[in-house]
């Protein structure tokens, strides 16, 4: 079943002046199934922020379709299960961390006694522990990441999107919140994260979607997309006379006492392997080079 | 619940604001020199007294009503805080009435706190204890609730020093609003008699509020003027709150 499905969704920005119009979204296209974490790649301006907005209903879709759990996204009762975690966020300064998480509860109309069980436990998850009753305005930026992470799951919500969760936290803020989405997931939660930063996508998303101009130009599993891209094999071996090496027009390259050959072909790779072990040469090590997200991600915006 | 946890987050907003103390110590201590200004002027003290204080009072409130309103939805847009709320099950309208409340219940709590210590000082001053000066607390706080919903309006598309020009312009001419209606006579044209006559009844008239000359001058208080009066406000505020959520609900928050 579709958590979220969005359908030819097309957004444009009038300019004030002349009222020009700009097209944002063309025709984006997303399904996200239950219980998967969906990473939404894209450079800086290619959408990805636009998109959320019009799921969430902070602006309005000049044309498409936005389904939540299979309704309409645009009525408000549909967000009562669905946290959120904006881009860059900003709180209410004046707030103490546990009353900002106490209004947020209040806004999904969770009695106070529920909702004090679940601050109490989503300040520690988000390593906040003791900081409850600290002003926001006294918040370092990763602080409020997390902050604003606990508030996206004050409602204990079935989706969660977070818009660009990884910015603003430091390394370790970084692996603590991957673990968190990760035990999101497990609990049979929805992700839908956007990101620039691919490394994090690639440790955590089920699913990803390349978004380049207001165009998904790529979407698929991210083990599909990976493990079906081996751009070569590489092949370390040693204790074979470079002589022969170059007698059987093998291309290669020296390190230190080691050969490494590059093949790009499985039949070539059996072939060396064969030619090292003919010639009583020592395998060191045998590795396919798998076409990272990165090597996708560049190749598709080429296009 | 939803709307009430806007409303009182809008409260604490505004009262954890020190311009919002300062402006409440300034009106408190303008009604307080109402007494000094009594002293050095001829003719009845308790007259200059009541009228020099209601009058502080009712300016620190026009300006406690026109700063809180035009500032806060306008903080919740440049801050963007505004993408925490729409993204959460809250109706746009429900944040315009919930902003509105909270802007509410902060203008009660000055004009309490105002009134209140005035009232007592009158008493000490005076020993006199005018029970009418609650009608004219009651009139002035649906006066500061037009001018809060206007801001409020205002701030909807506008930056707040717009917004406080805007209403600081329709708060004077809605004071004046009564020599529209003499000089629409003093016009030929029909087409500016038109204009003048329309803006007589689109903008709020204020004066309908005031009641200082009575409780000054002890002159009779026409309780019929006041049903009118508080039936007409009400009905102004949900005009403009009606406009307000009208231009909300058509609002991106790019």
């Amino acid at each position: 079943m579709k958590a979220l499905e969005i359908t030819n969704l097309k957004k444009s920005f009038s300019s004030n002046f002349f009222l020009k119009k700009y097209n944002i979204l063309n025709s984006i296209n997303i399904n996200v199934e239950r219980g998967e974490i969906y990473g939404f790649l894209g450079p800086n301006g290619a959408g990805k922020t636009t998109t959320i907005k019009c799921v969430l209903g902070l602006i309005f879709p000049d044309y498409g379709n936005i389904l939540i759990n299979n309704r309409p996204a645009h009525s408000p009762e549909i967000r009562q299960k669905l946290g959120f975690l904006p881009e860059n966020p900003t709180f209410y300064d004046y707030l103490t961390a546990g009353e900002f998480l106490l209004f947020s509860a209040r806004l999904f109309s969770i009695p106070s006694k529920k909702s004090s069980e679940v601050i109490k436990y989503l300040i520690p998850m988000v390593g906040l522990d003791g900081k409850e009753n600290v002003k926001l305005k006294n918040f370092s930026r990763g602080m409020i990441q997390r902050i604003g992470f606990a508030q996206a799951l004050i409602n204990d919500p079935d989706i969660v999107i977070l818009d660009e969760p990884f910015s603003g936290l430091d390394p370790i803020g970084r692996k603590e919140l991957r673990n968190i989405i990760i035990a999101l997931k497990k609990k049979g939660k929805t992700i839908f994260f956007s990101s620039h930063i691919l490394q994090d996508m690639e440790l955590i998303a089920d699913k990803v979607g390349i978004i380049f101009n207001g165009e998904i130009i790529k979407e698929g599993k991210l083990s599909e997309l990976v493990s079906h891209s081996v751009q070569y094999y590489e092949i370390v071996f040693s204790n074979i006379d470079e002589s022969l090496i170059r007698a059987n027009n093998l291309s290669f390259e020296c390190m230190e006492e080691n050969y490494i050959i590059r093949s790009p072909e499985i039949d070539e790779l059996n072939r060396v392997i064969e030619f090292v072990i003919l010639n009583r040469g020592k395998i060191m090590s045998v590795t396919p080079a798998k076409m990272t997200l990165e090597d996708i991600f560049l190749r598709e915006i080429k296009k | 619940m939803k709307l009430w946890a806007i409303a009182v987050n809008t409260f604490k907003e505004a009262v954890r604001n020190k311009i919002f103390y300062l402006l409440l110590v300034f009106g408190i201590v303008f009604a307080l020199s109402s007494r000094l200004v009594g002293l050095l002027t001829l003719g009845d003290a308790t007259k200059v007294l009541k009228n020099v204080g209601l009058a502080s009072i009712n300016f620190f409130g026009v300006l406690i009503a026109i700063f809180t309103g035009t500032n806060l939805i306008y903080k919740e847009l440049d801050k963007k805080t505004i993408y925490n709320i729409i993204s959460k099950p809250i109706s746009r309208s429900d944040f315009i009435m919930g902003k509105f409340l909270g802007l509410a219940y902060t203008l009660l709590v000055a004009l309490v706190s105002m009134g209140t210590v005035f009232f007592l000082f009158l008493f000490i001053s005076t020993g006199e204890f005018d029970w009418r000066m609650l009608i004219y607390f009651g009139l002035l706080y649906l006066e500061l609730l037009i001018i809060t919903s206007i801001s409020l309006v205002f701030s909807s598309f506008s930056t707040p020093i717009l917004s406080s020009i805007f209403t600081i312009i329709i708060y004077l001419v809605g004071h004046v609003l009564w020599t529209f209606n003499e000089f629409k006579y003093k016009l030929v044209e029909p087409v500016f008699k038109g204009i003048v006559h329309f803006f007589y009844y689109i903008l709020p008239n204020l004066e309908k509020f005031n009641l200082r000359e009575q409780i000054v001058m002890n002159m009779k208080i026409d309780m019929k003027i006041v049903f009118v009066s508080v039936i007409y406000g009400i009905l102004y505020i949900a005009a403009l709150l009606t406009l307000g959520i009208l231009i909300f609900n058509k609002r991106e928050f790019k």
